[in-house]
């Protein structure tokens, strides 16, 4: 009688190959009501700047942000944009960052921002030497792009093991959960470590190249927040979301305004349509 | 129903105009004077809605195109580009991205309109291929428009859908290459994607003015489906149906700018802002909503139908879909327009909006996806343990021989006491035999919800046993599964049965209702009833 018999790769090979335990799905990301969501939220600037700090000090090392420049961060309704508040009790003018748009403060020109200037000159970007025509460093303008940690992709890849380090220009458009997948994947570390990669129960397929970016007290937040890892990961979360869609407060006002306008005239066609088949059966 | 022209000229101006290009009596005619059944209800705004996306989307996509770069490494810099840094970018991208799924609203909406109170019939009929016509355009656009932001979905949506023309017999390679203008998607199948994107929404406009020429050249069809016969069923177009249209319009606005405003990524996919990457395929590959539903259609053929391979009968059916719906007027055998007075052909129609529904459905899921699960997944692991292994070597003189031979050697093995054989051919006249005789046999039973999680216990089994027995038995027992290709296949089969089978038969069977004489009966019949 004839069996059918599978033959396994081997005994040591089956007990070795540990990846075949099939990745089980990535988990959903959990809920974190951040700022902005809703048809009414707004940026929460304090947590876009601790967010930004996050950013540069542990994500820029590996992930590029191409479509922003360092002026972007201080344009009006921006979280670095400067406004000059006065002071009802000493009368002297106060400066103050990040003021959603409105506010009663007069908004400092671009160029006369110490922060964003201090923020630019901060880093060293590589450029043509003018003179010389050789590649060179030179301090940071407001008027650059975001520093790129590496020349090119194979550079990038090269540094991290043969992975890609994402743009995250606009990394919570480009994933399925958006700011909530950011805040799950930084915390969603287990500690363990297979095959040279992380597990993390949100990533899909659990295996992700990048070590834990985040743990608690690595960042410190200017305006003494406490720096637990949910903390940071919320933040960067929050920053992200403002870098990928910088314009949401201006549209959402805007909306509202178009929406009150539509019902207004809706209301309006409604009634003269009536007033102009009234009279006729129909 | 455009009858003698009615306009007069007030002024010096016109009478003068009127004389030499009789645009202003055109437009009154047309669109003033035009008279329109008094009984039009909600349903009938939609054109008015469609003619007002057709615009929207023009003139936001000309703006877009003036900072849109039709090039793999820039396109979608480019559009985010657009987004950040140019002025209103931030507000004309979402209305021209949402601003397609809106237009393929109206435009569902406007075409089961049509299907419901029979506005394909006499003499109707041109009208309605020309809405087929604009329908498929709109269609090509919208896919064209799609792949141009070069993310993940733009990029291997284009590679599917170019894909599907290969599956022609014979020429469908060349054409596939010539469609593509290389081997593979690439830099010139972007350009000439953007060039047909810039062209075909004008061919649309010209297409629509044949529409609304065919329209007031038949007059509108009304719920009742029956002509106007006296004054008495009209109303001037202007201002009668203009507010009507213009409330209705304004309505639809309302959920296009809370689509807009507050929901830009709603309807979109988050694969497409990842950069197009020939060199990964994302998990899931699916077209906007509005276009799921011939998806579902195109993935339902999983089987060879005759000569006819699973590729290209896919391919068929799914332009058939669409196909089948400009033989409508000639398929339908019924008297009776409106299925107001048709209750079977109601319940039917019904039926083919939730099939159509359910397709859409279908299109968005990977097509494995088990709706439906009748128990557990189980496999019978069986091992023997500790047993001694032996293995030979057979040949056998020709390889017409070689089965006997295989059989021999295993008969001869369990002669000697081995418990279990197992015989391989490796070629022409080589096989290999392994025996195990002795030792403990040993049995496993694994159950699991899914599939996978089956096999991760399967492998979790072998390696816990794997040391003392190398040969592992599996017997796997796969529970009836109802998948979603089966779903899109009963959905699929019902969308061609009720045009190709019902329409025709119920229109020559049913007893219809019995239907108004007149649009004015109608009306006043229905107040009597207080509808």
């Amino acid at each position: 009688m004839m069996r059918r018999w599978i033959i396994a790769l081997g005994a040591v090979c089956a007990l070795g190959a540990t990846a075949a335990f099939a990745a089980s799905e990535a988990e959903k990301p959990p809920e974190q009501h951040f700022s902005f969501e809703g048809p009414f939220g707004r940026y929460d600037m304090g947590a876009v700047q601790r967010g930004f700090a996050v950013y540069r000090q542990v994500c820029s090392n590996c992930h590029s942000m191409n479509h922003l420049s360092y002026d972007d961060l201080a344009q009006e309704g921006a979280p670095f944009a400067a406004y000059r508040v006065r002071n009802e009790e000493t009368h002297a003018e106060d400066v103050r960052l990040g003021l959603p748009p409105g506010a009663h403060g007069q908004y400092v020109n671009i160029n006369d921002n110490p922060y964003i200037q201090s923020i630019a000159h901060g880093v060293q970007i590589s450029d043509i030497d003018p003179d010389s025509g050789q590649p060179t460093d030179r301090p940071g303008r407001i008027s650059d792009h975001f520093r790129k940690p590496f020349p090119n992709e194979a550079a990038a890849r090269a540094a991290n093991g043969g992975a890609l380090p994402p743009d995250l220009s606009e990394i919570v458009l480009a994933r399925a959960g958006g700011a909530n997948y950011v805040h799950a994947l930084m915390t969603g570390y287990t500690g363990e470590q297979r095959n040279g990669k992380y597990v993390n129960r949100y990533f899909p397929g659990n295996l992700i190249s990048m070590p834990p970016p985040l743990s608690d007290g690595v960042v410190t937040f200017d305006d003494g927040t406490a720096n637990s890892l949910d903390q940071e990961a919320k933040d960067v979360a929050t920053f992200l979301q403002w870098a990928a869609d910088p314009h949401m407060v201006e549209r959402k006002s805007l909306g509202l305004k178009v929406i009150i306008f539509l019902i207004v005239l809706t209301g309006l066609l409604y009634l003269s349509y009536k007033q102009v088949w009234r009279g006729v059966k129909h | 129903m455009s009858g003698p022209s009615t306009y007069e000229p007030k002024s010096g101006f016109t009478r003068w105009l009127d004389k030499r290009l009789p645009i202003l009596r055109l437009s009154y005619d047309s669109f003033v004077a035009y008279p329109t059944p008094r009984n039009l209800n909600y349903w009938w705004t939609f054109g008015a809605v469609l003619s007002l996306c057709l615009v929207s989307q023009i003139v936001t996509g000309i703006v877009i195109a003036m900072h849109y770069v039709p090039h793999v490494s820039m396109a979608l810099d480019s559009v985010q580009r657009f987004k950040r840094d140019v002025p209103f970018g931030w507000l004309i991208q979402p209305m021209h991205a949402v601003g397609a799924s809106m237009f393929f609203v109206a435009v569902y909406i406007h075409m089961l309109r049509g299907l419901y109170y029979g506005s394909y019939k006499a003499p109707r009929e041109v009208l309605w291929i020309l809405g087929c016509v604009i329908y498929l355009l709109m269609v090509g656009t919208a896919f064209f428009g799609y792949t141009l932001p070069w993310g993940q979905m733009s990029f291997w949506g284009a590679t599917v859908i170019t894909n599907l023309i290969g599956a022609v017999p014979i020429i469908g390679e060349s054409i596939h290459q010539w469609l593509m203008g290389g081997f593979a998607i690439d830099d010139p199948t972007l350009n000439r994607f953007f060039s047909l994107h810039y062209l075909l929404p004008f061919v649309i406009a010209g297409v629509v003015g044949l529409h609304i020429w065919a329209l007031h050249e038949a007059g509108q069809n009304n719920p009742t489906g029956v002509d106007p016969k006296t004054k008495e069923d009209t109303v001037p177009f202007t201002p009668h149906a203009t507010l009507k249209d213009a409330f209705g319009v304004s309505l639809f606005l309302i959920m296009f700018a809370v689509f807009v405003f507050y929901l830009p990524e709603a309807l979109g996919s988050a694969d497409n802002n990842i950069p197009a990457n020939p060199a990964q395929t994302p998990p899931e590959i699916t077209p906007e909503w509005y276009l799921r539903p011939f998806y579902a259609i195109l993935r339902a053929i999983d089987f060879d139908i005759g000569p006819i391979k699973a590729k290209l009968a896919g391919v068929i059916l799914m332009f058939g879909a669409i196909a089948i719906l400009f033989v409508l007027p000639w398929l339908d055998t019924s008297k009776v327009r409106s299925m107001r007075y048709r209750p079977a052909a109601r319940q039917f129609f019904i039926l083919f909006v939730l099939a159509a529904v359910g397709l859409g459905w279908c299109g968005s899921k990977s097509p494995g996806f088990s709706i439906i699960t009748a128990g557990p997944y189980q496999a019978t692991v069986s091992w023997i343990e500790n047993g001694s292994v032996t293995r030979e070597a057979i040949t056998s003189p020709s390889p017409d021989a070689t089965p006997a031979a295989m059989a021999a050697a295993e008969a001869a093995a369990r002669q000697r006491g081995a418990t279990s054989v197992f015989v391989q051919r490796e070629g022409g006249v080589n096989a290999s035999l392994i025996a195990i005789s002795g030792g403990t046999p040993r049995e496993r039973t694994l159950s699991a919800p899914k599939s996978e999680e089956l096999d991760a216990q399967i492998n979790a089994a072998k390696a816990t046993v794997g040391a003392a027995a190398p040969y592992v038995s599996i017997k796997r027992q796969t529970p009836f599964v109802f998948s979603v290709t089966q779903l899109a296949q009963m959905l699929t089969a019902y969308y061609f049965l009720f045009f190709l089978v019902i329409l025709p038969l119920l229109g020559l069977r049913e007893t219809p209702g019995r239907v108004p004489d007149t649009i004015a009966k109608s009306v006043v019949a229905g107040e009597a009833q207080g509808a």
